[in-house]
């Protein structure tokens, strides 16, 4: 489940970066709601249309931002630009982050773009499927009039 | 001489879950060799023929330590050791 906001954020910062591949992060509390709700969109220090990589100064100081907010990665995403948003087996080799979900936003078609989502674990690829919804309340405690969370981390 | 090693999630098999845990040594090469002395298996995650592998960011003191000498890299007596994985991928 993602608020469509932080979509819409992701998709815009891979059209910008489009053709080369964009990466970023969706932070999220560390108490294991599985919840992304910041956005940080991060440098490809690798400036190309087929490669990523997160620059490792700037991924240095966002880990350390996220470890001092009792956040983690809740969602790793990036972008292929020419091919289908299916975690290549570089991307595959590459995934160490057992617990985030690799977010993938498929750029290839000007107007409409592809959003699909995988746990990457050993190797193995297992695609979940993605809920946009607009807001978190009202959407996991069960209590209809008591809002998950009001959001925190946003400014 | 002692440093605070923060450890990735995804090595923290190798240490029974902690964050961060104290390794001796004056360099790099040593404080990894005292940390495997300790957390058996986790060298072989962050070395390989010598080098550190190229998927693998390790900062001293908050300095990537590809451009401050490698495994070689001073470890000053309390200086911190952050270690985090790479993210990288590509379509092909």
């Amino acid at each position: 489940m993602i608020r469509a906001d932080l979509v819409e954020q992701m998709v815009a910062h891979a059209r910008r970066d489009h053709p080369d591949e964009a990466c970023g992060i969706l932070a999220g509390p560390d108490d294991g709601s599985d919840r992304p709700e910041r956005f940080v969109p991060m440098e490809n220090a690798e400036r190309s249309p087929t490669f990523y990589r997160f620059d490792s100064m700037e991924q240095l100081k966002v880990y350390k931002a996220m470890d001092a907010n009792d956040e983690i990665p809740v969602v790793v995403y990036h972008s292929h630009t020419a091919t289908e948003p299916y975690p290549s087996r570089t991307d595959i080799s590459l995934a160490q982050e057992p617990f985030a979900h690799y977010v993938l936003v498929g750029t290839r078609d000007p107007e409409e773009h592809e959003l699909r989502s995988y746990r990457i674990v050993d190797g193995e690829v297992t695609e979940e499927e993605v809920q946009v919804v607009e807001n978190y309340m009202f959407s996991h405690t069960g209590a209809s009039d008591v809002p998950d969370q009001v959001d925190p981390a946003r400014p | 001489m002692s440093a605070t090693v923060s450890i990735p999630t995804i090595l923290r098999t190798h240490t029974g879950g902690e964050k961060q845990v104290k390794a001796e040594g004056t360099t790099l090469q040593e404080v990894i060799t005292d940390l495997e002395a300790n957390h058996p298996g986790i060298k072989d995650r962050l070395v390989t023929d010598g080098a550190l592998h190229r998927f693998v960011n390790v900062y001293v003191n908050d300095e990537d330590v590809r451009f401050t000498g490698g495994l070689d890299a001073q470890v000053p007596d309390g200086g911190t050791v952050t270690i985090l994985p790479a993210v990288a991928g590509g379509s092909r």
